[in-house]
């Protein structure tokens, strides 16, 4: 089908704004979706670099976020709901710790990693069984579902801005905390070697607490304020829990600002694909980037540690 | 255990003829529904305690192997291959295939023609796709450690369980039904219909004692001793001369091998086949349930994996069934890693070496106390 | 002290103050030949221009103070590191660079200082494994207990008795390594390398651990070893050990060599002695 009239100058520009505009809204979902990831990939890491544990319950973390701030906002002002949230699901992070890695004796990374997936299997059952398996949703911060922004183009969601400044705020936060504080520095210390803080002075098993419930408190944070877009379901936890481990990996394990950058990398990768790929395989795309690290560069981009040698660890 | 392990094979034979014919004079012979289905899924855990157990490799991805198996076989018996993209039937090679026997024109319940493979050739096509993609994935995943091999087969299966979910031609959200009944020997076929329930009770719980022959064999040769030892000490298994990260992929693959074949086998018994197959949730419950039997003891396995599974399947942990093995998964790594018999096996093991060290000190008496050398040359 | 040792191509020479050197022929050849190794990690070096060789028939000891590249060196000829630069030659053949199993089936095979036995196999079964690269039933013969299977696990059982038997433990095949005493362990460990059929042994501190009878049986059974005709090349500490036993020995500090030779020329060498004792010091006495 041809078009009649010649190709005007008009019509290259407008396909022009067209194609920046759509990239532009494939990169603003992309960024909302890295961001996420990146929050929950901050999660494992901060858990990672104090116990060395690849804490699969992570995803979890955020859908009981979303979950217990939506019961709340029944009877509490919105604020006050995503508080609550993010204190309780702090305390049950702080809890798993407490209740299950205190008591075993010395166990191997790899029986960890499986209790972790064992808990955060019996967290989705818990999950299911209080609320069932009914889509929930916080309301929005502002405005509703229809009010958008315009940005170059792109209509986004005022919420996206939320989500990332959010996001932009728990990461420095979270730097200057580590970087600053004397807390701060006690919980990187016991990352380095725990042996050696525990001489000079440091708690470690209070140390690993206090990661358990900083994780478990981030991932609530961001899933309240993620639940206006993408909605808040039982089984949400794991797939982005494995996304957020993609961005880890991707980054570094251990690197909280490669991190970041490894979240917003995937999502970005993620939202792109759609364009390439058949939008069923979209969920896939994080999966196969986290394959992709592992067996080309396990260290991430930025992480320096050799991690590539098997050993056996049961 | 070690001496003649001829035994409880036999006894497992008996076992299984005995459950059968208690169903089937108490008129209870419905069971024999599931018992065959946990046959099938017994199967892929005894081969996952093979990586696990001995090899001491974590593989989140096995439901991944059994649904590539299973998927395989039903695209292939089920799918049309004389219309539309992939009109095969029309190409000189398809004509080949259909004088050969290997594509077979055929009609469908509702009337209407389709020509497709037979499945003793699906079941081949199966197996070697199975396979080949243990090997692709096995070879760069099995350099890595620990936690990073469980995060690569995990993101593996995922690949895969999205990828079926997300295809039409793998059915999508429903998977593939109708999957036609396969003759594999004569007067034997492998289908859903209760007239072939006792034949296809025998064929399973039959493969299920072939596999375990089979590993038992293994674990008692050089391979299970080279395997035993890249799991105490690589290193050293290495300076013995022994190619560790061949040998792991050799089970990796040959796991994956035994589930893809399962996953064949009850896709025909079962009449189709669904993507959650491919799911994180069955991967952890065959971890679930090699944990739960002994990690290296198979027996323990084939006896935990099976019960469990039958118990599963009728629904005896309704609502709660994942919770269940979650439940089973974080209480066994927590308290008794090396399977729940183990503080029993230790205890025991215990005694022996108590009772070994009081004739010990009095009859043999130490090495060293002289009659060293000289037995050498 | 007089040594005399005779051999194809050995060359036995008198020195002006009677003491008796040995010199390698050009007509032997050597069975490792480890070629200006440098080694480093990161900005410490760990070996540098080592350069030596072991013959047949010959224990040879690498001596030096903790931090000297001991381990290094016998990571570097059993393939668990690459060097830096260098070339390890086995029989002529170069070696550098192939995997610790390639190695391992060429005919080099080692005990480890922390000891490395298999905690979850009986005695018998962790000198077997030593048989493995010998024998060569795979999977498929093993499942199907295929003639070629029963052939080998006869054969790798009755050579671990025999080695079993040689160390002085047949006595106690059946029990798990972990109920051994530690000295018997560091027994079990040499009887699985020698089931590899080594043409060299590497043994890093074999007598670490073990009190003075038990050094003594030790070194009695590694001089068995070198009778055989296997070559040994030795790390240790214990240098009542390593002057009995020893036909040559090494001397590194700091990753470099110092000095080589028989033992009596080492014990007496100033500068291998102010390595170790510190400082100037005339010749010790016998």
């Amino acid at each position: 089908m041809q078009v009649a009239r010649p190709f005007s100058g008009t019509d290259r520009r407008q396909e022009q704004v067209g194609l920046v505009s759509q990239a532009l809204q494939y990169i603003f979902s992309g960024i909302t979706a890295g961001s996420i990831y990146a929050i929950v990939a901050i999660g494992f890491n901060i858990v990672y670099s104090t116990t060395g544990i690849i804490n699969f319950a992570q995803g979890e973390f955020f859908m009981l976020g979303g979950m217990t701030a939506v019961t709340l906002s029944a009877f509490l002002p919105l604020p006050l709901a995503i508080a609550g949230a993010v204190v309780v699901v702090g305390l049950v992070g702080g809890a798993l710790d407490v209740f299950f890695f205190r008591r075993l004796r010395k166990p191997s990374i790899l029986q960890m990693i499986i209790i972790t997936i064992g808990l955060s299997i019996v967290i989705r059952e818990a999950a299911l069984h209080i609320w069932d398996e009914k889509v929930r949703a916080l309301p929005y911060f502002t405005g509703d579902a229809c009010s958008s922004v315009k940005v170059l183009g792109a209509a986004i969601s005022p919420q996206v801005f939320w989500v990332l400044v959010t996001v932009g705020v728990v990461v420095i936060a979270l730097h200057c905390f580590l970087r600053y504080s004397i807390v701060g520095k006690a919980m990187r210390a016991c990352a380095s070697n725990s042996t050696a803080s525990t001489l000079a002075g440091i708690n470690a098993t209070n140390m690993r607490t206090l990661a358990f419930v900083l994780s478990a408190g981030l991932g609530a944070l961001a899933g309240c304020v993620v639940s206006p877009i993408s909605m808040t379901s039982y089984d949400m936890g794991t797939s982005l829990a494995i996304k957020g481990f993609s961005a880890a990996i991707l980054g570094g394990l251990g690197n909280h600002m490669a991190a970041v950058a490894g979240g917003l990398a995937v999502g970005i990768a993620e939202s792109c694909s759609v364009h390439y790929v058949p939008a069923a395989y979209k969920d896939a795309i994080a999966f196969a980037i986290l394959l992709l690290v592992l067996f080309v560069r396990p260290q991430g981009l930025f992480g320096g540690t050799e991690v590539g040698t098997s050993s056996r660890e049961f | 255990m070690q001496r003649h392990p001829i035994i409880p094979i036999v006894a497992l034979v008996g076992a299984i003829i005995a459950v059968q014919v208690t169903a089937t004079l108490s008129g209870r012979e419905y069971y024999l529904t599931q018992l065959i289905m946990s046959a099938y899924y017994t199967i892929v855990v005894c081969g996952l305690c093979l990586v696990m157990g001995y090899a001491g490799q974590l593989s989140l991805g096995h439901g991944a192997f059994f649904a590539l198996g299973g998927y395989t076989t039903a695209v292939l018996t089920t799918l049309d291959f004389s219309s539309g993209a992939i009109n095969l039937a029309a190409t000189g090679l398809g004509r080949g295939l259909l004088k050969v026997g290997i594509l077979v024109a055929q009609t469908d319940l509702y009337g209407r023609d389709f020509v497709a493979f037979t499945p003793w050739a699906a079941f081949i096509a199966a197996l070697l796709l199975t396979l080949a993609i243990a090997v692709v994935v096995g070879y760069p995943a099995l350099r890595l450690r620990g936690h990073y091999l469980a995060m690569a087969t995990l993101g593996f299966g995922l690949i895969v369980y999205r990828l079926l979910l997300g295809t039409e031609w793998t059915g999508s959200a429903d998977g593939i039904s109708s999957v036609p009944g396969w003759h594999i020997l004569p007067g034997v076929v492998i289908c859903g219909k209760s007239a072939h329930r006792v034949k296809n009770y025998y064929v399973a719980w039959g493969l299920v004692v072939f596999v375990l022959s089979f590993i038992v064999n293994v674990v008692r040769s050089r391979t299970g001793r080279a395997l035993r030892s890249i799991h105490d000490g690589e290193l050293a298994a290495n300076a013995m001369g022994i190619h560790t990260a061949g040998y792991k992929l050799k089970v990796f693959v040959l796991s994956a091998g035994m589930a893809g074949v399962a996953g064949s086998f009850l896709t025909h018994y079962n009449g189709g086949i669904g993507p959650s197959e491919a799911g994180a949730m069955k991967s952890v419950r065959y971890v679930t349930l090699v944990a739960a039997g002994g990690m290296a003891n198979v027996w323990g396995v084939l006896m935990v994996g099976s019960v469990l599974t039958f118990l599963s399947l009728r629904g005896c942990f309704g609502s709660m069934d994942h919770a269940v093995f979650g439940g089973i998964l974080i209480l066994i790594m927590s308290f008794a890693p090396q399977g729940p018999l183990k503080p029993l096996g230790d205890f025991l093991s215990r005694v022996r070496s108590a009772c070994r060290r009081a004739p010990r000190d009095s009859a043999a008496g130490r090495p060293g106390d002289g009659d060293l050398p000289g037995r050498l040359g | 002290m007089i040594q005399l040792r005779e051999g194809p191509g050995t060359v036995i020479c008198l020195d002006a103050l009677g003491s008796v050197m040995e010199a390698a022929s050009e007509i032997g050849m050597a069975l490792l030949d480890i070629q200006n190794v440098c080694h480093a990690f990161g900005g410490l070096v760990a070996l540098d221009s080592v350069t030596f060789s072991v013959f047949p028939d010959q224990i040879k000891a690498v001596i030096g103070p903790n931090g000297a590249g001991k381990t290094t060196l016998f990571n570097v000829v059993s393939g668990i590191l690459r060097s830096d630069t260098g070339d390890v030659l086995l029989e002529g053949s170069p070696i550098t660079g192939l995997q610790p199993y390639e190695i391992g089936q060429r005919g080099i095979s080692r005990t480890f200082q922390n000891l490395s036995l298999f905690a979850h196999m009986s005695v018998l079964e962790n000198v077997m494994v030593g048989c493995h690269c010998r024998t060569r039933a795979g999977i498929i013969s093993s499942a199907l207990r295929l003639p070629r299977h029963r052939r080998d696990e006869r054969q790798a059982r009755e050579k671990s008795l025999e080695y079993l038997a040689a160390v002085g433990l047949a006595d106690r095949r059946d029990w798990p390594v972990a109920e051994l005493p530690f000295g018997q362990r560091r027994l079990v460990e040499l009887a699985r390398a020698l089931a590899t059929e080594a043409k060299l042994l590497l043994l890093d501190e074999p007598a670490s651990g073990l009190n003075t009878k038990e050094t003594d049986d030790l070194g009695q059974i590694i001089c068995q070893i070198r009778d055989r005709g296997i070559a040994i090349l030795l790390v240790e500490h214990d240098m009542s050990l390593v002057m009995d036993i020893s036909d040559s020995i090494f001397v590194l500090n700091f990753g470099k060599p110092v000095a080589e030779g028989p033992p009596t020329e080492i014990r007496s060498d100033p500068e291998v002695i102010s390595i170790y004792l510190g400082g100037d010091f005339d010749s010790v006495t016998d």
